[in-house]
Order: C-alpha cells, then sequence, then structure tokens
C-alpha cells in the first residue's frame, strides 16, 4: 500500500515537473542556437553552458549568497510593511463609504503607475539609501494588496453577511469570523500581485540606489553590466528568476490551499 | 394549546421603493404564534413568506404595525448558508462562541449536537464533502447551539430529493419536539405544510395578507403521501386557487 502511494506521489510530481523541464530545454536549446549564430559577440552573448558554469562557480562563493540575503531581507521587510498598510488601507476603504469615494480610485490609479517613476523623487527624500528602495516597495505594492482586499469584501456573498447577523457577529465579530474568511481568496491574490511589484520595484531600486558594503543581487546586475561580465549578469538574471518563481510558488500554494478547503478545486 | 404568545404581529405593512415606484410587500398582517407551537406558512412566490421570516428576525424593519418577540430567534436559510471555509464542527462551535456560550462547554456541546442531528463521524468534513441533506442537518445543529427558543425555516427543504426531505422533516418534527422549539417554517408545498403544521397559515400575493388560518388536528405522526394530509392539502390549495393566489409548484 504504502508503495503504490508512494509512487502515486512520484507520478504526480513528473506530471508537474515534465512540462516544465521541457520548457527549459526549449529555451536553452534557443538560446544555444542563436549563441552559434554568431549574432552577437560572446562578450555580449555568452553561451549557456559558460552562464551555468559562472552560476555554479559564484553560488560556491559567499558573494552571490550575501547579495541573495540582502536582496531577499529587503523584499521581506518592504512586502511586510506594504502587507501592513495595504490590509488597514483595504479594510478602511470598504468599510467607509467617504474614504471609499475620496481614495478609491486614487488607489487604483496608484496600482497602475510603473515604480520605477517614484525613484526620483524617493531618492531626494530619502537620498541613496535603503529607505528610499522600501519607500517605492511599500508604494508598489500597497495598492495591489490594498484592492484585493477591497474586491474580496465587496464580493461578500450577502448570505452569508445575512448569517452573520442572525448569528450575532457584530462589528468587529462579523469582520473576524465572516467577512475576512470569505474575502480570503481575493486578498491573496492581492498578496500575489503585491510580491509581484514589490519584487519588481526592487529590481529597479536596487540598480539605481547602490549602496557601498551591502552587496545585492541589483547591483551585481549592474557592476556586471559596467565591467561587461555578460556571464555574471546572466547568471544574476537566472537567480532573481528562480527567486521570483520560487516566492510565486508558495504564493500559488498558499491559494491553492484556501480554495481546496472551500472545494472550489478539482480533486 | 394554552401556551404564552411568542411572536405577535400587529398591523404589520411592508414596502419597498424604487426611485417613485412603491411596492407593498405585505399588508396589515397581524399573527400570534404560541411557544412550542409549529406554524408553518404556504403561499405562491413573491407573496412575501420570506419577507415575513425576516421581519420577525429583525433583519429587516416593517413600514407600519409592531413586532414582539419574546424568544431569541435562529434562522435556517433556503440554502443551508454553512461557511465553506469551516468544518462541522467549527461551524456549529462558531453560533456557540457568538452566543457567549462559556469555551470550555464549546467541545461537549458540538459533539451533543452533532449526536442529535445523526451526523456523528462527519465533524471534520467540509461542508463540500456533505451531501445537501447532512448540510441541512449541520444548519439545524447551528441553530441549536444559538441557545434559541424560536426557530424560523425559510424553504429550507425546498432543493432536496423527496427521500431526504422526508427523513428531514422526521429530523425537524423530533427535534422540535424535544428542544420543545416555536418554529415558523414557510414552504411552497402545501402537503409539507400539512405533514408538519400545527397550523398552516395561507398567504394570499400581491400584496401578501393573510389569507387563511387552519388549526391541523390530524394525529403525529404524520405521512406526506397518507389520504389524511393529502386531503387536507387539497382543501387547502382550493382555497389558494379561489383566491387567484397559487401557482402550481
Amino acid at each position: 500500500m504504502k508503495r503504490t502511494k508512494s509512487k502515486t506521489t512520484l507520478s504526480g510530481v513528473w506530471q508537474v515537473l515534465w512540462p516544465k523541464l521541457l520548457a527549459i530545454v526549449i529555451v536553452v536549446l534557443i538560446w544555444e542556437g542563436v549563441y552559434w549564430l554568431g549574432l552577437r559577440p560572446s562578450f555580449v552573448l555568452p553561451s549557456p553552458g559558460e552562464t551555468f558554469r559562472t552560476l555554479v562557480a559564484e553560488l560556491a562563493t559567499p558573494r552571490l549568497w550575501s547579495a541573495m540575503a540582502t536582496t531577499l531581507g529587503r523584499a521581506i521587510v518592504g512586502f511586510s510593511i506594504a502587507a501592513v498598510i495595504g490590509t488597514a488601507l483595504g479594510l478602511a476603504v470598504s468599510s467607509w463609504r467617504t474614504l471609499r469615494l475620496a481614495v478609491g480610485s486614487l488607489i487604483t490609479g496608484l496600482q497602475t503607475m510603473p515604480s520605477i517613476a517614484w525613484f526620483p523623487f524617493a531618492i531626494l527624500l530619502f537620498g541613496l539609501s535603503e529607505q528610499a528602495i522600501f519607500f517605492v516597495i511599500v508604494l508598489g505594492a500597497t495598492p495591489s494588496i490594498a484592492n484585493g482586499l477591497i474586491s474580496g469584501i465587496d464580493h461578500v456573498p450577502p448570505a452569508y453577511r445575512k448569517l452573520g447577523q442572525v448569528l450575532g457577529a457584530r462589528g468587529f465579530a462579523l469582520y473576524r469570523h465572516i467577512i475576512f474568511p470569505a474575502s480570503l481568496p481575493a486578498y491573496v491574490s492581492g498578496l500575489t500581485q503585491g510580491w509581484a511589484f514589490a519584487w519588481r520595484s526592487l529590481m529597479a531600486g536596487e540598480l539605481l540606489v547602490i549602496i557601498a558594503s551591502k552587496p545585492s543581487l541589483g547591483e551585481t546586475l549592474e557592476f556586471a553590466r559596467q565591467f561587461s561580465n555578460a556571464p555574471l549578469l546572466l547568471a544574476t538574471m537566472i537567480v532573481i528568476l528562480i527567486l521570483g518563481m520560487l516566492v510565486d510558488g508558495l504564493f500559488s500554494m498558499l491559494a491553492r490551499q484556501v480554495r481546496r478547503r472551500r472545494g472550489l478545486l478539482a480533486e | 394549546m394554552n401556551q404564552p404568545t411568542v411572536v405577535d404581529l400587529r398591523h404589520v405593512s411592508k414596502s419597498y421603493s424604487s426611485g417613485s415606484k412603491t411596492t407593498e410587500v405585505l399588508q396589515n398582517l397581524s399573527l400570534a404564534i404560541l411557544r412550542g407551537e409549529f406554524v408553518t406558512v404556504v403561499g405562491a412566490s413573491g407573496c412575501g413568506k420570506s419577507t415575513l421570516l425576516q421581519l420577525i428576525a429583525g433583519l429587516e424593519q416593517p413600514s407600519s404595525g409592531t413586532i414582539d418577540t419574546k424568544a431569541k430567534i435562529a434562522f435556517m436559510f433556503q440554502d443551508a448558508n454553512l461557511l465553506p471555509w469551516l468544518t462541522v464542527r467549527q461551524n456549529i462551535s462558531l453560533a456557540l462562541r457568538l452566543a457567549g456560550v462559556a469555551k470550555t462547554d464549546w467541545a461537549v456541546r458540538v459533539q451533543e449536537l452533532i449526536d442529535k442531528v445523526r451526523l456523528t463521524g462527519w465533524e471534520e468534513a467540509r461542508p463540500h464533502e456533505l451531501s445537501g441533506g447532512m448540510r441541512h442537518r449541520v444548519a439545524l445543529a447551528r441553530c441549536l447551539a444559538q441557545g434559541a427558543e424560536i426557530v424560523l425555516m425559510d424553504e429550507p427543504l425546498g432543493a432536496l430529493d423527496a427521500m431526504t426531505r422526508d427523513h428531514l422533516h422526521e429530523e425537524i418534527e423530533r427535534i422540535s419536539r424535544e428542544a420543545q422549539l416555536t418554529v415558523v417554517f414557510v414552504t411552497h408545498n402545501m402537503r409539507e405544510a400539512v405533514r408538519l403544521g400545527d397550523r398552516v397559515i395561507l398567504m394570499a400575493s400581491a400584496p401578501g395578507r393573510i389569507l387563511h388560518e387552519e388549526k391541523v388536528a390530524l394525529v403525529r405522526p404524520r405521512v406526506m403521501d397518507s389520504p389524511e394530509v393529502a386531503s387536507l392539502a387539497a382543501k387547502l390549495t382550493g382555497l389558494l386557487k379561489a383566491a387567484g393566489s397559487y401557482e402550481k409548484n
């Protein structure tokens, strides 16, 4: 029985894995093909092999790990601040009609604003510092998180609100037991989108705001460009892509878990 | 039945306004419901049956008239309306929690209620894992968890198959008798109304009003398809038809 179960698990993992592996193989083959055509010089467009060798070599040194730690640390701190502000803002806007009329469309407007456009202002305000990066991450991620929660609360079925009323849930209890759990799927979508904006803002910020003694992935990219180290540049881009995908995968797992608990996923 | 009145509606009207148009849903409705009574309310779709329940529950306010309720009220919705992110146990314990029951008593009380509605073994199931009938049993347990003496049921069994509905009739009858509940049960099915009710209230449409009240003297337990139930249901249906307030369901 145990053997059958582990076989089933392995088969499930393979089912999920093989399309991704095939996509990677196709991309590497196209890259290799473009490299062999010699459209660009090899110091500008290195081969996949050279890039992966550089990546492996960099992974063996503390520099890349330290850069990853700095960047992820900034992402987590910035995203956490955005989550707290976005949640509070979403709750406030969905509860007070006047506030919604005042800032509802402004939140959506801010969501569409490219985060890089905030950096000149952020640098004027905070100088070339981490605060400038956090400022833009928070501005980039907060509107998505707030809008996710607002949309979730707006779409809570009236029957649940009525049930809350009948059960005697008022004020905070109504939000805690009925409205917030009912809006969780949309809130998680907002968090996922907020993370994507935070990650993009962070990368833009690290390219512009370079802080001495704090190596980061953005800074590594910028130095690799300045020193025309294309293999390191591409290797760093691969690391950024993988980290982004891993965190996105965590959010997808959370969203699937929320949907599964509600019977919204086909088994 | 020599019992005190627990729900007293006097000259209740309810209107809704939309722009310059006003629609009168209920007109001058007076009704007294006694403690422990099982009252069924029947009428065509749109005759204001559900509005009547919502007014009694306090979910809506009357446009005129008074409503006096002398006991705590629980409400059972048309669909079971369970919270899909909670298990059976959690759905019921939420009602206990919001009713102010001490946390130490939740586990024992929830198990009692689950046993009472015969869902033992399904405590950790989520609503989507239950059949329609089982979901209604959980909804019934949740009503009981509120510690209410009056239970308002808004066509709770309308979407169920005949066999499940018959089982639930027995359960509702048994539980309401054991817990000495006062039940107001809205339905559009005349036989169901006669099967369950101590008294059947017939409602006319446009605007909604009481057309006739019938005390049901048939002995319990009753069977929906018995000649006695069928005969009384046919008589009451005839009254509704004569008033032009019956749609064949």
